[in-house]
């Protein structure tokens, strides 16, 4: 069971890789493919621009591991929404390797990765992408129908996926008759009912009302701890990111310039455009006492956490209990403690010289 | 992506224009004050004539006479639907020969006028059914009947074949850009700017004075918006929803058939209502190669000078042609809304409960028919004819204001018509190609200026320069006209909401009618002539001014307007300085319109005694002399063309000025 939840060390994650990108790149303008074929998959932003080409995607390395919900973050023209199509191949990459379960993609045949799409890949559009003269119940059972499913069948599945995502009594509606928000709720019910193993959600929420989208994103992790799917969800939304994400990857200009989770990001920004993000997050909301403890001094302790625990869930009762709380290990062996002055200076945004890395 | 700065495009000086432009025009003044020392510029030398009509009615002589099993096996194949159709709608089925035969009747016309108004009923309510069911009754009252059906017959066949061939074409087009570029965009230009006399003639050569030939002219000249509406409709569905079927894992064939085709169905069904439009149009004009019908009743009385009868065919022509407009929007709309959501019911009478009752209808009363001449055909009785009302009605009118209109005549052939006549045929070829030829390179480049002096040497060496001044002439008054009529009436449409209310349907109604229409009433006041084509093609051709101005107008986005406001402008400000420069360019497009429309319906009334290419067709068309048609026709395309290139440059320029 990988069940593990937001571990500090991607290292230690020992999840299968389920989708990995080897150095991919996407350049738009004319003999692209050739101009970094020729230079080995190598080139910087001046050679790129030199050439009159566009760098939508550029050197990009990233794994996603089975069960994770991996979010691609990055404002408007940072490549993000380039660089998910060409994890499913919508877009062609210029150079590269797109691995799924190690194979490939890149190197399949035409009909191999119709197969593919048809029974293990998913995906959401910002704009829903429903089909305006299906009404819900023949949309999402679309992808079955056109596998050859009969109708029986593809209905019985459709209205499973329904009852999921909790549109019964709506299934002999059209698209344009539902808010945007239960359009959404099409979208994902319509992207389930093949039961793909990875999921790629394209801004979902982004075209929703800020209210709507919350509500979404509490309804996507409770379909989550349902499904466990591979999930790969772009935004260009940081607070939504940091929600829902185990881990970001963050994009600027067509390059990832850093992945790690949540907390990696607000702890150990990469670079000030990163730094520029987690600036406003609610920081007890990320950081977990791992962070923040220190080796114990053999003061006495007024309580215990875990090392994941984040500040905001115990930072009430150690300020008025006074005292430092030990962090425990699985095994209850201490490892560390969180002093009360420290989560004061959290809250209160009083930044310390840490010790990177 | 993030291109912006794209205003860098070196842009010769405003002053050096004006003086390349005060040159040419020079030059042509001085070509046209020394005509006699160089005759040759102004009239094309008669004995420099390229033979081009001979050359192509050569061509057609050798298709005829080599390709007449193919010509043959298409009008045999094409027979037997198009048969069907005419005996079941208009003639009676006759089985067996002679006097013994034995006749399956024809669908009866009570049946007939009930289907119509259930299909009314079935698309668009009460109200839409009492307009069809109306326009039905209305035809078979008259008297008109039996040619309305023929019409009608042939309409069912032609509609049907142009919407697949357009539905294919325009797929090939959008899949392969190349095939866009090189064939379908240039082809489309080419048939719909042909005249559609000039598509008669070939026609008429190789699958002879039949019904067949009528329907395929039909599907050449109504195929296009088909074509064009599908590109359309396919360049326009959501990329995500492309990007969807992809990852639904559809073939490309599942992805065309079941995804981008049904989300594109409402700019499909747009394009099947101006098909069905415009193949009553052609059938109309057709009936002069044999397609029988209303249009045949309206071709023999305006031979025959017979008003009366004239004008109630056409307006049977009207009420068929509002019927099938209407009925054809209504089911575009309705689609485009989709059904109220309800589970699927079993049997076949629960969901079609109009169409079976129309087809029991039908069923009943075509069986009554056998026993019941009434209902087998409209009884002479209950019909009643206005032809000598309006024969008294003209009658009177000419007797009492003959003087009025016969001084409104002469004074318009006098001051207007005669000078700009002889100016435009005093016009020296050469200059025209000059001046033409700059217009092109100031507003595109070498590309545009070489066709269009291409296109417009052609009408000179072929020897119709005079004839194809000549329509110029009375294109272009009749289009200026249009225009000074048409543009104000469409700013006050943009201003006031009521008035547009009272615009809208008459210019809707004005669109649908055949062109054929126009001619009659106009006929009856002015008799033959040049005056009367002019005002029977401002009438056709003064829709599209409105409209786009009208729409040009309200399109500016009312946050502009709103910011205009808040810096102070006056109402007349924010009109001249905000919304007419704005809409400037969507006006334009309209002016391009009326251009074209005026060109149509100016070759149309030949028909009325005009002298210029329309006549060369006509006559043509008269004498089979195919290569003389076809290269009249040829010329009157590069007119429509050469203006609406200049004007889409322009256009285009105007559009990329504004951003």
């Amino acid at each position: 069971m990988t069940t593990a939840q937001g571990s500090t060390q991607p290292g230690t994650d020992d999840r299968p890789v389920k989708l990995a990108c080897r150095n991919v790149w996407k350049l738009f303008g004319a003999n692209a493919t050739s101009f970094i074929r020729e230079r080995d998959g190598r080139a910087s932003m001046a050679d790129v621009a030199a050439a009159g080409l566009v760098g939508a995607v550029r050197a990009v390395d990233l794994e996603i591991r089975q069960g994770e919900i991996f979010i691609i973050m990055g404002l408007s023209g940072s490549g993000k929404s380039t660089l998910v199509r060409c994890m499913s191949r919508l877009v062609e990459p210029s150079h590269g390797k797109i691995e799924f379960e190690g194979k490939d993609l890149l190197k399949i045949s035409d009909a191999a990765l119709i197969e593919l799409r048809r029974h293990r890949m998913g995906m959401v559009f910002q704009n829903f992408a429903l089909l305006p003269h299906l009404n819900v119940l023949d949309n999402i059972a679309f992808p079955l129908s056109i596998q050859g499913q009969d109708r029986a069948t593809r209905e019985a599945r459709a209205r499973e996926v329904i009852e999921l995502v909790g549109l019964r009594g709506r299934e002999h509606f059209y698209p344009r008759e539902l808010s945007g928000g239960q359009q959404q709720r099409v979208g994902i019910a319509r992207s389930l009912a093949t039961k793909p193993e990875i999921w790629f959600l394209d801004e979902p929420f982004s075209a929703l009302d800020p209210l709507i989208r919350r509500e979404m994103q509490d309804e996507l992790m409770r379909l989550q701890t349902m499904l466990h799917k591979t999930i790969v969800f772009i935004t260009h939304d940081f607070d939504e990111a940091i929600r829902l994400a185990d881990r970001i990857a963050i994009m600027k200009d067509g390059e990832v310039i850093q992945i790690g989770t949540p907390e990696e990001l607000v702890v150990n920004p990469a670079t000030n455009y990163v730094a520029e993000f987690t600036r406003d997050v609610d920081r007890a909301k990320v950081i977990s006492a791992n962070s923040l403890m220190r080796a114990c001094d053999g003061s006495e302790h007024g309580g215990t956490v875990a090392p994941d625990a984040k500040i905001a869930s115990f930072s009430a009762s150690i300020v008025s209990a006074g005292k430092p709380f030990a962090v425990v290990n699985g095994t209850g062996k201490p490892i560390g403690e969180v002093t009360p002055q420290a989560v004061i200076d959290l809250l209160a945004g009083i930044e310390h010289a840490r010790a990177g890395a | 992506m993030t291109v912006t700065a794209s205003a860098s495009e070196p842009r010769p000086p405003l002053q050096r224009w004006l003086l390349v432009w005060a040159l040419a025009l020079a030059v042509v003044l001085a070509v046209f004050l020394l005509q006699d020392s160089v005759p040759w510029a102004v009239d094309y030398p008669a004995n420099a004539v390229v033979p081009v009509a001979d050359w192509v009615s050569a061509l057609m002589g050798w298709i005829k006479s080599n390709l007449s099993w193919l010509t043959r096996s298409i009008t045999g194949v094409l027979g037997v639907p198009l048969d069907f159709a005419l005996n079941l709608l208009a003639k009676n089925f006759k089985i067996g020969h002679g006097a013994d035969a034995y006749v399956l009747p024809r669908l009866s016309w009570v049946g007939v006028c009930a289907a119509a108004f259930l299909a009314g009923h079935a698309v668009g309510g009460r109200k839409l059914s009492l307009l069809v069911g109306g326009c039905f009754l209305y035809i078979a009252l008259f008297g008109q009947w039996t040619s309305a059906m023929l019409t009608l017959a042939l309409i069912s066949i032609a509609v049907p074949f142009c919407i697949v061939t357009g539905l294919f074409a325009g797929i090939w087009a959008w899949r392969k850009p190349w095939v866009e570029r090189l064939i379908v965009s240039p082809a489309l230009d080419l048939m719909q700017t042909i005249p559609t006399f000039a598509y008669l003639i070939p026609m008429l050569l190789l699958f002879g004075n039949s019904p067949v030939s009528a329907m395929i002219a039909t599907a050449i000249f109504a195929t296009p918006p088909m074509v064009r509406a599908t590109m359309l409709g396919l360049t326009r569905v959501p990329l995500e929803i492309g990007e969807f079927s992809d990852m639904a894992g559809c073939t490309a064939r599942q992805k065309l058939w079941r995804v981008l085709l049904p989300s594109a169905r409402p700019t499909l069904m747009v394009g099947v209502n101006q098909v069905i439009m415009l193949a009553l149009n052609m059938v109309i004009i057709a009936s002069m190669i044999g397609a029988g019908g209303l249009g045949y009743d309206v071709l023999l009385a305006l031979r025959a000078l017979k008003v009366g009868e004239a004008m109630e065919a056409g307006l049977a022509i009207v009420a068929l042609a509002i019927a099938l407009d209407r009925l054809s929007q209504a089911i575009a709309h309705k689609q485009a809304k989709g059904h109220v959501h309800h589970a699927v019911s079993p049997s076949f009478w629960r969901r079609y409960p109009n169409l079976s009752l129309a087809i029991a209808i039908l069923a009943v009363t075509t069986l009554l028919g056998l026993f019941v001449p009434a209902f087998a055909a409209v009884p002479k009785a209950i019909t009643f004819t206005t032809a000598p009302l309006w024969k008294a009605a003209v009658n009177w009118v000419t007797i009492n204001f003959f003087d009025a209109i016969e001084a409104f005549r002469v004074a318009l052939i006098l001051n207007v018509l005669n000078p700009v006549r002889a100016f435009c045929e005093g016009f020296p070829w050469l200059g025209a190609v000059l001046l033409l030829g700059l217009a092109g390179y100031q507003l595109s480049g070498l590309r545009l200026a070489a066709l269009v002096a291409a296109l417009t040497t052609f009408c000179a060496v072929t020897g119709l320069w005079e004839k194809t001044m000549a329509t110029v002439y009375l294109c272009g008054i009749s289009a200026f006209i249009a225009c000074l009529i048409g543009i104000p009436i469409g700013l006050m449409a943009a201003r006031s909401d009521r008035f547009e209310k009272i615009v809208t349907p008459i210019i809707d109604t004005l669109q649908v009618l055949p062109s054929f229409c126009f001619i009659i009433p106009v006929v009856m006041l002015f008799r033959v002539g040049d005056v009367t084509a002019m005002i029977a093609t401002i009438a056709f051709a003064v829709v599209p001014a409105i409209r786009y101005t009208n729409h040009g107008i309200r399109q500016v986005p009312p946050a502009l307007i709103e910011a205009a406001k808040v810096s102070g402008c006056t109402p007349r400000q924010t009109f001249f300085r905000v919304q007419l420069p704005l809409a400037l360019p969507e006006i334009m497009l309209g002016v391009n319109q009326t251009i074209l429309m005026a060109l149509a319906m100016i070759i149309i009334c030949a028909m009325v005694g005009t002298r210029d290419l329309g006549q060369e067709v006509f006559i043509a068309l008269s004498k089979a002399d195919s290569g003389r048609g076809i290269v009249a026709g040829l010329a009157i395309a590069f007119i429509g063309i050469v203006a609406d290139r200049l004007f889409n440059a322009w256009t285009a320029k105007a559009r990329a000025r504004l951003g």
